[in-house]
């Protein structure tokens, strides 16, 4: 019996996103990353071309992270009140192929601390390490739009990916990034109708749809990951067949999500039966790695160390050899 | 959607005259406002303005000197496609030919040879179909001889004819019941594509008329069109309507999300 061809052809290749500068191009990044430049669906060699792999981001903050369970601190205390120790760790010790700085000190519910300090803490990532780097902020929309010009400015040209712009606050970091050259996360409240939307926005103002990556919000494994699956694997095939403002790389914010839900953090003797905690919280995080792998993630933000380890091992089992 | 341009007519007047003096601009004109409405394909078609081969052939060139959209060669006539075809930049789609089978014998193998898209006009030597049934029968001839001959589906564009409303009323109906049968013929199904503005000949309120006969035309399953791309509002309904069928991801400024998903 004849096996029928399943091939699918589309006619939209989702957009290349480049991050970080090298010496040449204007930045001091020792290499660039590019994502994006699939025209089909996740891993499917037979189909298409998959010119790039997935990559992750190691998640370093401009604080030292309040309430962290143990089974990260365990990794991260001996650095982590110094951005540039903490990303040279990530990058030397962990192999991350990216670094993102979260601007979590200048929550003004927190340390609030000044667009100086976080421009300082930029400063002090570019100078440890030499890979791309994104720059997350508080997520306060006020205190980012303060905050930002100052980062902005201090790695101007080195092509960082900055975070995030909404449906309601887009304006300011449109405007930075287009002076200073950098790359833009354009962030939606799992909803592929405002994910559309607020690139519509972005690109209305004068931004090139290729300096647009998604980030759809992500949910851990139990908190909604499905919803998410399910937004990013549709939107991607809007995208592969010709709607422009969603043929955008994707981004998942995992480590954030999934240190946060019980199952990831609580102990045994609190749950009796839910097993090991070190090896749970481990587990979860990086199935939900996989998961959103699946969906056609295309850049990772993960906190623990093994989980990024077994994350890249399972991207290098399924990309082919030759890309 | 995919919307055919048919304003390079020489239906139309001041096309007549551009083909007999030979005057370009005006061809180039039509040529620029309808790509920039958004046409997928630009309808080219002498009319009773020449019987030359080569005024159709200055007529393609002209356009394709102003603009990078494909063409729809207008020409019933199988010598004229077989010229015209050849100076094409980009695929063609050739409108059209009937159901008879010397023409379907002539026409389907140039299309296969150059890449190109065919409309198949649901009609024969015997004329053209007066209830669903004769439509869909013919539309099915077309479809298989084509696949047959080596066409995809997505290259076939089947022509339920569209009839004046004013003079055959019931048939539009019966059309848009035939465009529901034609969408059963294979999976994926072919193009089903209307020349939308016979619909409204001589009729007053062509525009409204042209409208919502494309909107429920596309509800049937209709996915192309020959139409004024011009007349804002008749695209503008033909997204909506897509939308409201789920093809395209909504978002508030749906509208200008497709216009730009489509200019590069």
């Amino acid at each position: 019996m004849e096996i029928p061809d399943v091939k699918q052809s589309w006619t939209n290749p989702i957009n290349e996103v480049t991050i970080g500068a090298t010496k040449e191009e204007g930045g001091t990044r020792s290499h660039t990353i590019t994502v994006g430049g699939v025209n089909t669906l996740p891993f499917l060699y037979f189909e298409g071309n998959i010119p790039h792999r997935p990559v992750i981001a190691m998640e370093v903050w401009d604080i030292a992270p309040p309430g962290w369970p143990e089974e990260l601190t365990k990794y991260f205390s001996d650095v982590w009140n110094d951005p540039g120790k903490w990303a040279k760790k990530c990058v030397d010790d962990f192999e991350a192929d990216l670094i993102c700085l979260r601007l979590q000190g200048c929550d003004p519910d927190g340390k609030n601390k000044s667009a100086d300090e976080a421009a300082q803490a930029v400063e002090r990532v570019l100078k440890s390490v030499t890979v791309p780097l994104i720059i997350w902020g508080c997520d306060n929309d006020e205190k980012d739009n303060e905050v930002f010009p100052a980062c902005s400015q201090a790695a101007a040209g080195e092509r960082c990916l900055l975070g995030t712009i909404t449906e309601d606050n887009y304006k300011t970091l449109i405007a930075l990034c287009k002076a200073d050259e950098h790359k833009l996360i354009a962030e939606s409240p799992v909803d592929i109708n405002i994910a559309k939307q607020v690139n519509i926005l972005a690109t209305d103002i004068g931004l090139a749809p290729e300096d647009i990556v998604i980030y759809p919000s992500t949910g851990a494994l139990g908190y909604g990951m499905e919803y998410v699956y399910s937004i990013m694997e549709r939107g991607r095939m809007a995208g592969l067949t010709g709607d422009k403002m969603w043929a955008m790389p994707l981004l998942a914010d995992i480590g954030k999500e999934v240190w946060k839900v019980k199952e990831a953090v609580a102990p045994e003797e609190e749950v009796p039966g839910w097993g090991d905690y070190v090896q749970r919280g481990l587990l979860w995080e990086t199935i939900t790695g996989l998961v959103y792998l699946q969906a056609g993630t295309d850049i990772f933000i993960m906190r623990h160390p093994k989980a990024v380890k077994e994350l890249k091992k399972y991207i290098g089992s399924l990309v082919k050899k030759s890309s | 959607m995919i919307f055919v341009g048919e304003r390079i007519n020489g239906g139309f007047k001041d096309i007549q005259r551009a083909i007999k003096e030979k005057d370009a601009s005006i061809i180039q004109r039509w040529a620029k406002i309808q790509s920039d409405a958004g046409a997928d394909y630009l309808d080219v078609n002498m009319g009773a303005a020449s019987n030359k081969i080569d005024d159709f052939i200055w007529m393609i060139e002209t356009v394709q000197e102003t603009v990078e959209i494909p063409i729809s060669i207008d020409s019933n006539k199988p010598a004229f496609i077989e010229k015209a075809i050849k100076v094409c930049k980009h695929p063609p789609i050739i409108n059209s030919t009937t159901a008879d089978k010397e023409k379907l014998d002539q026409i389907i193998p140039l299309v296969v040879e150059h890449n190109a898209g065919l409309i198949g006009l649901c009609m024969d030597k015997k004329g053209a179909p007066q209830d669903v049934n004769r439509r869909v029968e013919l539309g099915a001839t077309i479809f298989s001889e084509a696949i047959e001959k080596g066409l995809s589906e997505d290259r076939v564009f089947l022509d339920p004819v569209t009839m004046p409303l004013k003079f055959l009323q019931e048939q539009a109906d019966n059309l848009i019941e035939a465009v529901r049968q034609f969408t059963l013929l294979s999976s994926p199904p072919p193009h089903i594509i209307s020349g939308l503005s016979n619909i409204s000949s001589k009729a007053k309120e062509m525009r409204l008329i042209n409208r919502i006969f494309l909107v429920m035309c596309i509800e049937a399953g209709l996915d192309a069109v020959i139409c004024d791309v011009t007349d804002e509002e008749l695209v503008n309904s033909a997204i909506t309507a897509e939308v409201i069928l789920n093809k395209h991801i909504y978002s508030d400024l749906f509208i200008k999300a497709y216009k730009e998903s489509r200019s590069k």
